[in-house]
C-alpha cells in the first residue's frame, strides 16, 4: 500500500490547505474582529472590547434584524405555497415535455440576476406595466406605489429564488411512489388525507432544502433591496454591507455578521432535529 | 383531469419568469431613452453597447476569471471527492461537512471575511483576490456534484484494477477521469456559471483595476435608467439560447 499513499496524501493536504487558508482562517478572523475596535487610521485595531455585540442590542439593529426574518420568512412560505403545485404539476408531466419545462425553468437564470431585478424595476414603475395595465382596465384612477415598497422587494426576491425552492421539490415529487398514493385512495382516503398523510410527508425532505435555499440567500442578496427597496428597506446584507465599505466599522460589521451566523447555525439544527425526528416517527 | 386549471397555473408562472426579460428585450429597441412609451424601433442601444470598451473589457476579465477559477476549482473540488470517496482517514466527517457549511453558509459572510484576511495579508485588491474568492466558494459544488455521480460507480472497478497491480495514480488516470467526465465538465460549467453571476462575494474583494461585468452592471443600474443594459440583456439571452441549441443538437447527434 506504500506506493499508493502519495496520491492521496497530495490530493487531501491540497483541498485542506485551501479551505483552511480561504475559509476556516477568513472565518475566525471575522470572530476575532468582532472583538475588537476600529478608528479612523486603522480598520481593526487591538484594545479587546465586547462593545460592538452590546451595541446591538439596540432598537434600530434590533429591528433590522427581525424586518430581515419576516421579509425572508414570508418570501420563503410564498415560494412553498407557489412553487409546490407548481412542481407538483411539472413532476406530472409526460417525459417528453417535462425536460423541456425543467430547462424553461433554468433558462431565466442564466441571464444575470442583476439584470432581471433592474426590469422588475421597469414593471412595478409608476408609469410601468402593472400600474398602466390597471389604470387602463379602470381598476385604479392613480398609480399605486409599488416601487421602492417592501412589496417591491418581495416580489423581487420571489423573483430570484423560486426556483431555488421548486427544482428540490421537483426532484423530491418525482421519485415519490406513486403506488403508495394508489394504495391510499384504494383504501378509503379522500385528496386530502392522502396529501397530508402520504405527500406531504414524503416530499418533506424537499420541502426542507427548498425552504432552506430561499431562506437563507433572501436575507442577504443585498442588490435586491438595494435596487427595489430605495433607501427605505434596510436589510441584514445591507447592513453588513454597510458597515464595511461604507461606516468602515469592520469591527461591527463582523459582530453583526457573527450574531447573523448562529441565529441561522440555531435554525440549521433546529430544522436537521425535526427532520430526523420525523423520519424516526415514520418508521416506527 | 381537470386539465385548464393546471396549465393556466404553469403559464402563470412561466409568464412571471419570462416577463421581465420579454420586457427588457421589446425595450432594447426602442428608440426612446426615458420614456416607456413606444417611440419607434432602433438599433441606438445596440451601437451604443457595442461602443462601450469599458463594458466590453470588464466582460472579458469576467470570462478570463470564470475559466480560471472553474478549472482551478474543478481539479480541487474533483480530487476531493475522489479521496472522500475512496479513502478512510481521520477529518473524513469534518471535511465533508465543511464542504456542506461552505455551501450553505451566506455569501455575504464569505465575502468580509476574505476581505478582512486579503488587507490582514496585504494583497491589493484586484485579479488575485477575486480569483482567490471565485475558487474558493466553487470548490464545494464541484465536490458535491462529482461526490454524488461518484457513489454511483461500481465498487469493485477499483478493486480489480488494483487487484491487478494498478497504482492509485493509474486507476485515477485510466479509470476514475474517463468515467467521471461528465461530472467534471457539470461541476466546470456549475463554477463557471456560479463565477460569472456572482455579485456579493466579489463586491466585497474587487478593486477598481480590474473590473467585472456583474459588478460594472450593478453600478450602472444604480444609477438608473440605462436602455444599453435593456440591450445587453437581448444578447447574453440570445446567447444563452443559442448555446442551448449548440449543446442539444450535440447531444443528440450522438447515439
Amino acid at each position: 500500500m506504500k506506493h499508493n499513499s502519495g496520491f492521496k496524501q497530495l490530493s487531501l493536504s491540497i483541498i485542506w490547505i485551501w479551505l483552511l487558508l480561504f475559509a476556516l482562517l477568513p472565518f475566525a478572523l471575522v470572530t476575532i474582529a468582532s472583538f475588537l475596535s476600529h478608528s479612523d487610521t486603522r480598520l481593526i485595531e487591538p484594545p479587546f472590547t465586547w462593545i460592538n455585540y452590546t451595541q446591538l442590542n439596540n432598537i434600530l439593529y434590533l429591528r433590522i434584524f427581525k424586518e430581515s426574518f419576516y421579509i425572508a420568512g414570508t418570501c420563503t412560505v410564498i415560494c412553498l405555497l407557489v412553487g409546490y403545485p407548481f412542481a407538483y404539476a411539472i413532476a406530472h408531466l409526460n417525459d417528453k415535455i417535462k425536460g423541456v419545462f425543467i430547462l424553461l425553468i433554468i433558462i431565466p437564470f442564466w441571464t444575470s440576476s442583476l439584470i432581471r431585478s433592474y426590469s422588475l424595476i421597469t414593471i412595478l414603475k409608476p408609469k410601468g406595466i402593472i400600474n398602466s395595465t390597471l389604470i387602463w382596465l379602470g381598476f385604479i384612477d392613480k398609480p399605486l406605489a409599488l416601487l421602492f415598497t417592501n412589496t417591491a422587494v418581495m416580489i423581487g426576491l420571489v423573483y430570484n429564488l423560486l426556483p431555488f425552492m421548486v427544482l428540490p421539490l421537483l426532484t423530491n415529487i418525482e421519485r415519490l411512489d406513486n403506488r403508495l398514493i394508489d394504495a391510499a385512495r384504494d383504501l378509503g382516503a379522500n385528496r386530502f388525507t392522502t396529501f397530508r398523510r402520504i405527500i406531504l410527508p414524503l416530499t418533506l425532505p424537499g420541502i426542507l432544502s427548498g425552504c432552506i435555499l430561499v431562506f437563507l440567500p433572501a436575507m442577504t442578496i443585498f442588490y435586491i433591496p438595494d435596487l427595489l427597496g430605495g433607501s427605505k428597506s434596510i436589510l441584514l446584507g445591507n447592513l453588513i454591507q454597510n458597515q464595511f465599505l461604507i461606516a468602515q466599522n469592520w469591527p461591527l460589521g463582523s459582530a453583526i455578521s457573527i450574531v447573523f451566523t448562529v441565529l441561522l447555525a440555531i435554525l440549521l439544527v433546529i430544522y436537521w432535529r425535526s427532520m430526523r425526528d420525523k423520519t424516526h416517527q415514520d418508521l416506527l | 383531469m381537470n386539465k385548464i386549471p393546471v396549465a393556466s397555473y404553469l403559464a402563470s408562472i412561466y409568464l412571471f419568469f419570462y416577463l421581465p426579460i420579454v420586457v427588457l428585450i421589446i425595450y432594447s429597441f426602442n428608440s426612446a431613452q426615458y420614456s416607456l412609451m413606444w417611440h419607434g424601433f432602433s438599433l441606438r442601444w445596440y451601437h451604443e453597447l457595442f461602443a462601450d470598451t469599458d463594458l466590453w473589457i470588464a466582460a472579458l476579465h469576467s470570462l478570463v476569471l470564470g475559466v480560471i477559477a472553474a478549472t482551478i476549482a474543478m481539479c480541487i473540488g474533483s480530487l476531493a471527492a475522489i479521496s472522500l470517496y475512496r479513502y478512510q482517514f481521520s477529518g473524513r466527517k469534518l471535511l465533508y461537512g465543511l464542504v456542506f457549511i461552505l455551501i450553505l453558509s451566506p455569501d455575504i459572510v464569505m465575502g468580509i471575511s476574505l476581505l478582512i484576511l486579503f488587507s490582514l495579508i496585504k494583497l491589493p485588491l484586484g485579479f488575485t483576490s477575486l480569483l482567490l474568492a471565485h475558487t474558493t466558494f466553487c470548490i464545494p459544488f464541484v465536490v458535491v456534484t462529482v461526490y454524488s455521480r461518484i457513489i454511483s460507480f461500481d465498487n469493485y472497478i477499483f478493486e480489480a484494477a488494483k487487484d491487478l497491480g494498478a497504482t492509485d495514480t493509474v486507476i485515477f488516470t485510466q479509470i476514475i477521469l474517463p468515467l467521471l467526465w461528465p461530472a467534471l465538465l457539470a461541476g466546470w460549467l456549475l463554477s463557471f456559471t456560479l463565477s460569472l453571476d456572482d455579485v456579493i462575494i466579489s463586491y466585497f474583494v474587487a478593486g477598481p483595476d480590474f473590473e467585472i461585468l456583474p459588478l460594472k452592471i450593478y453600478s450602472m443600474v444604480r444609477l438608473g435608467v440605462k436602455p444599453e443594459i435593456n440591450a445587453l440583456c437581448s444578447v447574453t439571452f440570445a446567447l444563452t439560447l443559442l448555446l442551448i441549441l449548440l449543446s442539444q443538437l450535440a447531444l443528440r447527434k450522438k447515439p
